[in-house]
């Protein structure tokens, strides 16, 4: 029996657009972006992406990727499966909309792995560059009541466990936990693998799987979000620089010695 | 919960005292306390916990709980989360306070998760919308780009604060309150995984997050041996050495010294960066920094728009020169 893993990837805005682009509407409460940005598969998930098919490297393993969201970039979202995933399965709904509330999106995404045709091994990005909130795997984990290993950078699944190398601010640790389980991966799990050539000719011929609100059979007045979004602004900063100026930039060096020790900053 | 109230902060331990994040969540949850005038708990866990519970009183609680059971002695998320929940169930406060500690940042969401209500991630700032007397909370959003006021529909208001963003106040050994003895029933299968080793990496010397002086280097540095030399320099100083994201991702120096959004947050007198352009994800770790300084090639970087002082100049010529003047005064 092949390995199930899921993985949960997110469609987000480019983090790393130029700051001038990004734009806040403060009265939609929504942060807005020319429509020259083009989105991409959230960093941390193409991390997730690469975790499951390091493991797929070495064992039968079937992996599948879920995304949650209103409308997709199609070319963006198949990524996944060029570099090697097997299916791509979108939830896709004007319900799922990208809240700041984690609890209704892990509701969908948990609502979602129960529908696969099981699966052993969840793995998510260690959170999503918008809302940073590093709290959905969490969720899915306690919907799903399996254990978690959070902020893993190196993982293995062998007789039924998955063995998790993950970072602590002054180490690692390693974890075990019985499968099926949850974990989640930050960037020090390595660069995600390029697709290959043969692998984006797969993607293009594979057709994702789309669920709606209803095909889950979720019940969404139940899932009343447990958190709002009162104001969103882009924060104002006061600060003036002074730069200082020097014969060349060995002298400016000094210079600035003098003026921290002027300021008793050093 | 309709009767929910009061404000409960779940407390870590440092060997047998209160640790310094929760100090700090006392100094947050005491103003939230008196701003809907009711009591401040503090749930302090562990083995043995006498003396951080009466450093909880002094640091400003009404009422301590001493969550018990052997099982706690040392960390673990499943069984730490079950006497969490079990105390919040129990004493159905009105707001939790949670640090956003390596320990926190699972538990916090995990904790909301089980209670099936919201969790305030990574809070800045914890207040009280005077009007409809809910917790509100600030929180950077989009790597630090926009930030989000946020309040929780549910009861308990849960909140995960940041750690060093709250000064811890200073303790009061006159205040009196009450340490109310909370055994929790636990089963050591509750505990789902394991931690099979613990590995240190972090080099000797003044941890980053606590060190009153950072000097960190970017990509622009172009490799790992310019680090040995900004190390040196963190040390005349009397200092830390951090980096960027890009020096991490390039090999050039271990996580442990990545400053940021996704690496440390740190709170120095005096940062100082060297060839780092200024992303909004750096500057998210470094908010708390009173006074920065950039030295970068690029007068257009954003870094400039963060800085206190600036130097637009290469570093190969900038540092050496600022560093042999450091030595001067320093020494003189
Ligand atoms: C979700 C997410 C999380 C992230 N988390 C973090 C995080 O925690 N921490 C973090 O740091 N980043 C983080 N990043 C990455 C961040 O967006 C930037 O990519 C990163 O901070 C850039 O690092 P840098 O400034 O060293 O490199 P660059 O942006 O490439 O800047 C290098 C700078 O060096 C200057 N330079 C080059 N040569 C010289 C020279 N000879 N002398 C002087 N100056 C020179 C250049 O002018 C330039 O400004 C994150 C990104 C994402 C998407
Ligand atoms: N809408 C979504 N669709 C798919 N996966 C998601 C979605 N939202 C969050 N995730 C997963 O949960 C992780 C953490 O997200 P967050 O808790 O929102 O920071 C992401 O890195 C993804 O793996």
């Amino acid at each position: 029996m092949p390995l199930k893993i899921a993985v949960l990837a997110k469609q987000v805005i480019d983090p790393e657009m130029p700051a001038t682009a990004f734009q806040v509407d403060s009265g939609a409460k929504k942060v807005v972006t020319p429509p020259s940005i083009a989105p991409v598969v959230n960093g941390f998930d193409e991390n997730a992406v690469e975790a499951a098919l390091l493991i797929k490297d070495s064992q039968e393993a079937a992996v599948t990727v879920i995304s949650s969201g209103t409308s997709f970039a199609m070319d963006v979202m198949k990524k996944p499966l060029s570099m090697g995933a097997d299916e791509l399965v979108l939830l896709q709904d004007d319900a799922f909309q990208n809240t700041i509330d984690s609890f209704f999106t892990a509701q969908v995404l948990a609502a979602a792995i129960r529908k696969l045709d099981g699966f052993d091994l969840v793995i998510c990005g260690r959170q999503a560059s918008d809302w940073d909130n590093a709290q959905v795997p969490l969720g899915v984990a306690e919907i799903l009541g399996v254990s978690c290993i959070a902020l893993c950078r190196k993982v293995e699944v062998k007789d039924g466990t998955v063995v998790a190398e993950c970072t602590t601010p002054a180490g690692y640790t390693v974890n075990e936990a019985p499968l099926p389980a949850l974990v989640t991966v930050s960037n020090e799990l390595g660069q995600p693998r390029y697709p290959t050539l043969r692998g984006i000719m797969a993607a293009t011929r594979k057709n994702p799987t789309t669920w709606t609100a209803a095909d889950l059979g979720l019940d969404l007045e139940e899932l009343q979000p447990r958190v709002s979004l009162r104001e969103l602004f882009i924060p104002q900063r006061i600060q003036e620089c002074e730069i200082i100026e020097g014969d060349d930039a060995a002298d400016a060096g000094r210079q600035l010695a003098f003026k921290l020790r002027e300021a008793k900053l050093i | 919960m309709a009767d929910a109230t009061g404000v409960l902060v779940v407390a870590q331990t440092a060997g047998e005292d209160l640790n310094t994040t929760a100090q700090e969540l006392l100094e947050a949850g005491r103003g939230v306390a008196d701003a809907l005038g009711e009591e401040l708990s503090v749930g302090v866990l562990g083995q043995s916990v006498e003396q951080a519970a009466r450093q909880a009183i002094q640091g400003g609680a009404d009422r301590v709980y001493a969550v018990t059971n052997p099982l706690l002695a040392d960390y673990q998320a499943d069984l730490y989360l079950a006497a969490i929940e079990t105390l919040c169930r129990e004493t159905s406060p009105n707001v939790v306070l949670i640090g956003r500690t390596e320990e926190g940042r699972e538990l916090a969401p995990r904790l909301a998760f089980r209670l099936g209500v919201g969790l305030a991630q990574d809070c800045l700032e914890v207040s009280v919308d005077p009007d409809t007397k809910r917790l509100l909370a600030n929180r950077p959003v989009y790597g630090g780009n926009a930030v989000a006021v946020v309040s929780c529909e549910y009861t308990p208001q849960i909140a995960a604060v940041r750690p060093k963003v709250y000064e811890p106040g200073e303790p009061d050994p006159s205040r009196q309150g009450e340490v109310v003895s909370f055994p929790v029933d636990l089963d050591a299968s509750q505990a789902k995984n394991r931690i099979l080793e613990r590995v240190e990496e972090e080099s000797t010397g003044v941890k980053l997050e606590d060190a009153r002086v950072v000097v960190s280097g970017g990509r622009g540095l172009g490799g790992p041996e310019p680090f040995e030399g900004l190390e040196e320099l963190a040390k005349l100083l009397g200092g830390a050495l951090g980096a960027s994201r890009a020096a991490v991702d390039s090999g050039w120096i271990p996580i442990a010294y990545q400053v940021g959004l996704t690496g440390k947050s740190i709170t120095p007198d005096l940062y100082i960066t060297v060839a780092i352009s200024g992303a909004s994800q750096h500057m998210a770790g470094c908010s708390g920094a009173k006074v920065i300084v950039a030295i970068n090639k690029d007068a257009e970087a954003n870094i400039f728009k963060e800085a206190r002082y600036g130097v637009v100049g290469d570093w190969q010529q900038v540092v050496p020169a600022f560093q042999e003047a450091v030595r001067e005064l320093t020494q003189a």
